[in-house]
């Protein structure tokens, strides 16, 4: 299984802070790889480096085959990542459609493409024309979402989606990620939530303290219970 | 919440529900000049002080527009605006006075060809100067305020110094053309025709620009930028070359209300740059840092309790902007429509 997207040795730092301690993750092209590991561990730091948000100051980050690393956000982003930050980040000042207007950046929006986000998640169809602001929280997942996924992207970021959010809403936001995959892309997802790592996940990365500890398929740490109290302790609940 | 679609009312036929609007600052001026009303003698000296304010209003909006968006975009608190200011009004004397002649000529054709080039010539020099203040002084500073206000002012003064030394020190007459001098009479009240065009030209350049905004893609990525800038340039664009687009609008339009200003005040000097870039924070604060709606509502606020003030208790005309910026900021705190998370 060739990766698509892999870090070899990343660094990185904010301010003067080091944050990053040579993180070694490959995401197999295909499959949904999960990143796991404590609050503070570095997910989010992770993620937004390989966005080019914050700089790696050493270390390698390759997608495709191409180091991308030095490229701009705006460069990488063209590359094909999609983006689902742990804010969400919706533009709240504007409306639902205006939000998915500037996320189609190739021009006009895809009709059917849209009425297969909607599908997953109507509040956007009911909402269409309502600020962004006005939106909950599960809602303004759901348009975070549905911006990473108006064009197809070779390879989605995603930070804690489910974070705050109730079940049925998690539901939808799993129903999609599986259809999304099926259709070929690439996924890097952030989670707490085991049973949803659970549910999705092909392989999985462990991260503590600025580094990846552990690397492997899901299956196997799903089997083994003494694996995840030791990498995950008790900053799981696998009973959510 | 459910957010989950559980019934019909997803299906593509149901309504649509739009969310309602904020809209009472809008109601503020109005409100304003209706209370002003019963204390001024007659209707006729109310009208005229309205107008004067209206049209005082429309010129502090063009020059106070960009900053409020360069402000909102780029998180840049920029000083220097007042420079662009003043140095549109020279610019425009430059074109004005070798064609004098065309200004005080009996022809609207020939008053137009002096002052539309006056116009152009001033917004391309004060753009042009706009893209090269953000590329060189600017851009080193991003994301670092205090920076930031020392050199933005520090510009703002080089480029004072500057005009006094290409421009002398004394003031520079440039009166109104023919066609704009003297007034409409309305019943009792003699309506100024100039300040009649300042009105036309200010909604002008609000309309075109809440068009921009609203309605094209670089206005949305401005809107949303304003908000965000790093989800921006998640979704791919290039937030630089926005950033210099905004900031030459914005130089541009100050350099318009400067030549606005100083055929109004019918002269010019190096000064004025300083003198009204005290009242532009003052209107883009009151209107919530970024928001070009609430930089218009607020620079109509100004200008009308100025003109009423100025009228009514002539002691209290100095201290009105501050008054009516602490009001404003005690119902809301962060402007009338704040936009932006900072
Ligand atoms: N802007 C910042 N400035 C300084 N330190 C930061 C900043 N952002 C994150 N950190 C630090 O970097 C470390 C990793 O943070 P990060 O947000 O990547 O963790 P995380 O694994 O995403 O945690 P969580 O599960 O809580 O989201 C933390 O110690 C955090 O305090
Ligand atoms: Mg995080």
């Amino acid at each position: 299984m060739s990766e698509l997207l892999t870090l070899s040795g990343v660094e990185t730092h904010i301010g003067r802070y080091h944050i990053l301690h040579g993180v070694e993750l490959g995401v197999p092209e295909g499959q949904t790889t999960m990143l796991l590991g404590r609050n503070g561990a570095g997910k989010t730091t992770t993620l937004r480096t390989i966005m080019g948000l914050w700089r790696a100051s050493g270390g390698e980050i390759r997608f495709g085959g191409e180091r991308i690393d030095a490229l701009s956000t705006p460069a990488i982003a063209r590359a094909g990542i999609g983006y689902v930050p742990e804010t969400m980040a919706v533009f709240s000042d504007l409306t639902v459609k205006e939000n998915l207007v500037l996320a189609a950046r190739e021009g006009e929006m895809d009709q059917t493409r849209l009425d297969w986000i909607f599908g997953f998640f109507p509040p956007l169809r009911k909402f269409w024309l309502s600020r962004a602001g006005t939106l909950s929280g599960g809602q303004k997942q759901m348009l975070s979402f549905a911006r990473s996924l108006i064009e197809p992207r070779r390879l989605l970021l995603i930070d804690e989606p489910t974070k705050g959010l109730a079940p049925a809403i998690i539901g939808a936001l799993i129903d999609c990620l599986k259809e999304v995959k099926r259709r070929g892309a690439t996924i890097l997802l952030v989670e707490q939530n085991f049973r949803v790592a659970q549910a999705i996940g092909d392989t999985v990365g462990v991260m503590d303290n600025g580094r990846v500890v552990h690397a492997g398929t899901m299956a196997e740490l799903v089997a083994d219970e003494a694996m995840q109290q030791r990498l995950l302790g008790l900053s799981l609940d696998t009973h959510q | 919440m459910s957010a989950q679609g559980t019934d019909g009312d997803t299906d593509a036929g149901a309504a649509l529900p739009k969310t309602p609007r904020d809209y009472l600052p809008l109601l503020l001026p109005v409100a304003l000049a209706l209370a002003a009303l019963p204390f001024v003698p007659s209707t006729s000296t109310w009208v005229t002080l309205t107008i004067a304010g209206l049209a005082m209003g429309m010129m502090i909006f063009v020059m106070a527009s960009g900053l409020t968006l360069i402000f909102g975009l780029m998180d840049v608190l920029n000083f220097g605006h007042g420079a662009f200011i003043a140095i549109g009004a020279y610019m425009a004397t430059l074109v004005l006075i070798p064609l004098a002649a065309w200004m005080q000529a009996d022809s609207v054709w020939l008053n137009l060809a002096a002052v539309v080039p006056a116009v152009l010539f001033a917004m391309a020099v004060t753009g042009a100067l706009g893209l090269a203040f953000e590329r060189i002084v600017i851009m080193p500073v991003y994301g670092q305020h205090l920076k930031q206000i020392l050199i933005t002012m520090g510009g703002m003064i080089v480029a004072e110094q500057m005009l006094y030394a290409f421009f002398g020190p004394q003031q520079i007459p440039l009166p109104l053309p023919t066609s704009l001098r003297g007034s409409f009479q309305f019943g009792e009240a003699a309506i100024e025709k100039y300040r009649v065009v300042c009105v036309l030209v200010g909604l002008a350049v609000f309309l075109a620009m809440l068009a921009i905004l609203n309605r094209s893609k670089i206005g949305l990525l401005i809107r949303a930028g304003v908000e965000n800038t790093e989800m921006v340039e998640a979704l791919g664009y290039r937030i630089t070359r926005l950033f210099v687009g905004v900031f030459m609008a914005g130089s541009a339009l100050a350099g318009l209300g400067g030549v606005m200003w100083a055929l109004y005040r019918e002269q010019v000097n190096a000064a004025m740059g300083g003198e009204l870039l005290v009242l532009v924070f003052i209107v883009v604060i009151i209107g919530g840092l970024g928001s070009v709606t609430g930089c218009f509502i607020g620079a109509l606020l100004v200008a009308l309790a100025t003109n009423y003030a100025g009228f009514l208790v002539p002691k209290l005309a100095l201290v009105t902007d501050i008054l009516l910026m602490v009001a404003v900021l005690l119902w809301r705190p962060r402007g009338l429509y704040p936009v932006t998370s900072r």
